[in-house]
């Protein structure tokens, strides 16, 4: 550590600055020369210290900090290290230890806008001089600030109700809080309850899934809004005021059991449209329940489907059935609002869709499945009692499972979906005990990480499951062999044996990979917050906060986030719940006091401001003639300050003068 | 030894920064000419900062900022792009060339972005060559003192119409 500091006397009353230039290991000191920036700095005006350090984020980086305010008398300070985003907080932290008001401090990003990127050594030293300077020159303009503090609505708003919006509705509703879980569909559930069997245990989801179902309808703290959709989010961490569209269902709720005698009494006697839970395998009546356990258990009447409400003239049966009077033709979409202090995401995925990839003859042929119709069918509840059958009825006597369709692909999807591995492991197993066929896989690689995935890959090998290992080419009708007549054909380079196969089959099932679901985008826009460039919501950091967002107090979890298996999205909903309590426990948030005010005295009172506000902060007080903004609802963007004509409008962190004296000090000598 | 252009950015604290961050995170590598001003929005950014940028002697200005859309406060670069179509004029009047001031929508997960729109312009702008508005200044303020020199002698006023 080189000393810049031999009694340096400052000079025409600028304030006294202390400068810290971290090595952060070599992540910095490899690529920017940190001793000669330290040098530099020493040199600027206003400097009185100026250190280089090791790591200036540890404990002995910040004592050291604390001592130099005090010793020195430092009256602001400059950190030149990571990106303000991952340590601003920590230096802040360091500044008040010394007994410096915290915003007195200014960060500079060395590591990831300049050592990080860069590979010329004296560019980035030169940068790195640059940005420090700035630094320098701004932070003398700072003035002391106060956060604010506002009070945390102690509510939570959980959406999606699958096994992730369950467990964390389910694990804040324990705490005491009180929870509206609001889900799409008419049942809570998500794709766990279409499964039969989970891996890599074999046991059964219904069974550790229902009981987690009814739990959230019987718990006290928990308000079920299900067929319900959040339409509008305003406010801010610890204040959201969030509006939720109840779709109609024309059953009224809270009067109906479940006895379903309606559907008996439909004027369909036998079920006849395709029932979506099912995966269209299955068929439905227009008053329908998703499946026995369906969570409210309450029916529904699809109004595509139901004589009524096409014609208008039908006898009305169910509604003669009922006799709690439940049934109402004219039910209206419900808007209701509600106020919480944060929000969980756990909005799910969906399954690629398999008619992207043509050459594997889903829609074309009736013999190939995807995985989730294969799901229904081994399932005892599903329509065929748990029986694996064809289209038409017959029984398979080769299978054939094809990994990574719509994963792993450059032409579709890139990303490892994680879970068709061993969803495909667990159908084999259950296929073979359902029906006694012949399975082959045809994988890429088998990526069985997790605990006792290997050892249930390794049971399926000893099952005489068969693997391949190769991309299917394609799958085809077209028989080249008597024996390959009236079956499907799987075209495949085994890359083991090193020679193209055709494997005759009955039965291809696709294992589609996860993909965002399809209003990802729409829902994010609505949440405020962020996707990944593969569509699934981007946490705040991806080893840190996995399931913060860079929007406070909105939280994610499960495969909203990327594709994961259940217990990775039951341990992500425990950690959203835990941050949701820490936020709601704190009582309070600190807001961040970048927000706008005008300086009166200089406001010419021209209006150009109020109608600039996203958030109507701003006010025209018609006696004074001067415009108001309300710093509660401020949000801090600063659009107004850079509309101000006459300069009276001042954003806290970023006043014209500190910009100023940044854009002097990257471009000075 | 070539000319190595000097760009100041102005980059969202929501989308941009975060990419830049991204991009640092990700270790992709570009040219090392940009200096970032963070801002909380584009929305932030005076007309005024770009014009003293270039003033200071900036050879081009970079601003950054969230997709249509996808703005952390609903709208801000809306605001952005509005005023700096108006901006683009402007500095067309003043003689700074196309392509010394660019308006990019860089979304926090484009850290690619961030590199290929670093090194394009500053491929571009290296190829515009210094901008130099601070010699530029000097230059007009010796003609002015000229001028008025001209204007005070006892010169002949056709002279200084000739000039």
């Amino acid at each position: 550590m080189a000393d810049n500091n031999a009694n340096k006397q400052q000079p025409n009353g600028l304030p006294r600055i202390g400068f810290y230039i971290c090595h952060c290991g070599s992540n910095i000191a490899g690529t920017i020369d940190v001793a000669d920036v330290a040098k530099y700095a020493a040199g600027l005006p206003g400097v009185v210290v100026s250190r280089d350090y090791k790591y200036m984020c540890s404990d002995p980086g910040q004592e050291m900090i604390a001592q130099d305010i005090r010793e020195h008398k430092l009256e602001r300070l400059v950190v030149a290290a990571c990106s303000p985003n991952l340590h601003e907080e920590t230096f802040r932290k360091a500044a008040a230890k010394g007994g410096l008001n915290s915003f007195f401090f200014q960060m500079v990003n060395i590591r990831e806008h300049a050592s990080w990127v860069h590979e010329d050594k004296k560019a980035a030293t030169a940068k790195a001089k640059d940005l420090a300077r700035a630094a320098v020159y701004r932070v003398r303009f700072h003035k002391a600030l106060e956060k604010q503090q506002v009070p945390v609505d102690p509510n939570v708003l959980v959406v999606g109700g699958g096994i992730a919006g369950i467990h964390a509705a389910l694990t804040l509703a324990n705490a005491g809080k009180k929870v509206t879980l609001v889900e799409r569909e008419s049942t809570i559930g998500g794709h766990m309850a279409a499964f039969d069997k989970t891996f890599p245990t074999l046991d059964c989801a219904a069974c550790i899934l229902t009981p987690k179902m009814s739990a959230v309808k019987s718990h006290p703290n928990i308000t079920l809004w299900t067929y319900s959709e959040v339409s509008k989010v305003e406010g801010y961490v610890g204040n959201y005021k969030v509006t939720v569209k109840r779709k109609p269902r024309y059953v009224i709720e809270d009067l109906c059991v479940g006895c379903m005698e309606c559907i008996d009494a439909c004027v369909f006697k036998e079920p006849k449209f395709a029932d979506k839970f099912n995966q269209g395998l299955g068929k439905r009546k227009p008053v329908y329940i998703d499946f026995p356990q369906a969570t409210p258990k309450v029916v529904m009447i699809d109004p595509e489907t139901c004589i009524q409400f096409k014609t208008g003239k039908c006898k009305k049966s169910c509604a003669e059935a009922c006799d709690r009077k439940a049934i109402d033709f004219d039910q209206k979409e419900e808007v209701k609002e509600l106020q919480v202090g944060a929000i969980i995401l756990a909005t799910g995925f969906k399954t690629f869709d398999a008619k992207k990839e043509p050459h594997y003859g889903y829609g074309k042929y009736p013999g190939v499945f995807t995985a989730l119709e294969i799901e229904r069918l081994v399932n005892a509840s599903g329509p065929t009692s748990g029986e694996v059958v064809l289209r038409d009825g017959k029984h398979p006597k080769a299978v054939g499972i094809i990994h990574c369709v719509g994963s792993r692909d450059e032409k579709t999807n890139k990303w490892c979906s994680r879970v068709c591995c061993m969803y495909s492991l667990k159908l084999a197993h259950l296929i073979k005990e359902h029906s006694g066929a012949e399975v082959y896989n045809f994988y890429i690689d088998i990526r069985a990480a997790g605990k006792a995935y290997e050892e249930f890959y390794d049971k399926l090998l000893s099952e005489g499951v068969h693997f391949i290992r190769g991309r299917v080419a394609e799958v085809t009708d077209w028989a080249m062999t008597p024996e390959e007549e009236g079956k499907l054909v799987l075209r495949v380079e085994d890359t083991l044996a090193g020679f193209v196969r055709r494997v005759p089959v009955d039965m291809v099932v696709l294992a589609t990979g996860l993909e965002p679901q399809a209003d990802a985008q729409e829902v994010r826009r609505r949440f405020n917050i962020g996707c990944g460039n593969e569509g699934f919501f981007q946490e705040r950091h991806p080893k840190l906060a996995p399931v913060n967002t860079f929007t406070d107090g909105i939280f994610i979890a499960g495969a909203c986030q990327s594709p994961k298996d259940i217990p990775d999205t039951v341990a992500q909903a425990g950690a959203a719940a835990a941050e949701a309590l820490v936020l709601i426990d704190a009582g309070h948030v600190e807001l961040e006091p970048n927000t706008s005010h005008v300086v009166e005295e200089e406001c010419c009172g021209c209006k150009s401001c109020v109608p600039l506000c996203p958030y109507t902060a701003i006010t025209f007080d018609e006696a004074k003639k001067k415009a108001v903004i309300n710093e509660v609802i401020c949000k801090g963007c600063g659009v107004c300050a850079a509309a101000c004509p006459s300069g009276s409008i001042r954003q806290n962190l970023f006043e014209d003068e500190e910009i100023f004296s940044e854009i002097e000090g990257v471009l000075g000598k | 030894m070539s000319f190595e252009p000097k760009i100041v950015a102005f980059f969202c604290n929501w989308c941009t920064y975060t990419a830049a961050d991204l991009a640092g995170v990700s270790r992709l590598k570009y040219a090392p000419n940009v200096r970032v001003i963070r801002v909380m929005c584009s929305g932030r950014v005076d007309p005024q900062f770009v014009m003293d940028a270039f003033a200071k002697g900036a050879d081009g200005v970079l601003l950054g900022g969230c997709h249509p859309g996808d703005c952390h406060y609903a709208e801000g670069n809306y605001k952005t792009l509005r005023r700096m179509r108006m901006l683009n004029r402007m500095l067309k009047d003043m003689g700074i060339e196309d392509g010394r001031f660019r308006l990019e929508w860089i979304s926090g997960a484009e850290g690619e972005k961030v590199k290929v729109t670093v090194n394009d312009m500053v491929a571009k702008v290296r190829a515009l060559g210094p901008l130099d508005m601070p010699g530029k200044f000097k230059e007009w303020d010796k003609e002015i003192e000229e001028l008025e020199a001209h204007v005070n002698s006892d010169a002949p006023t056709e002279v200084a119409h000739a000039r």
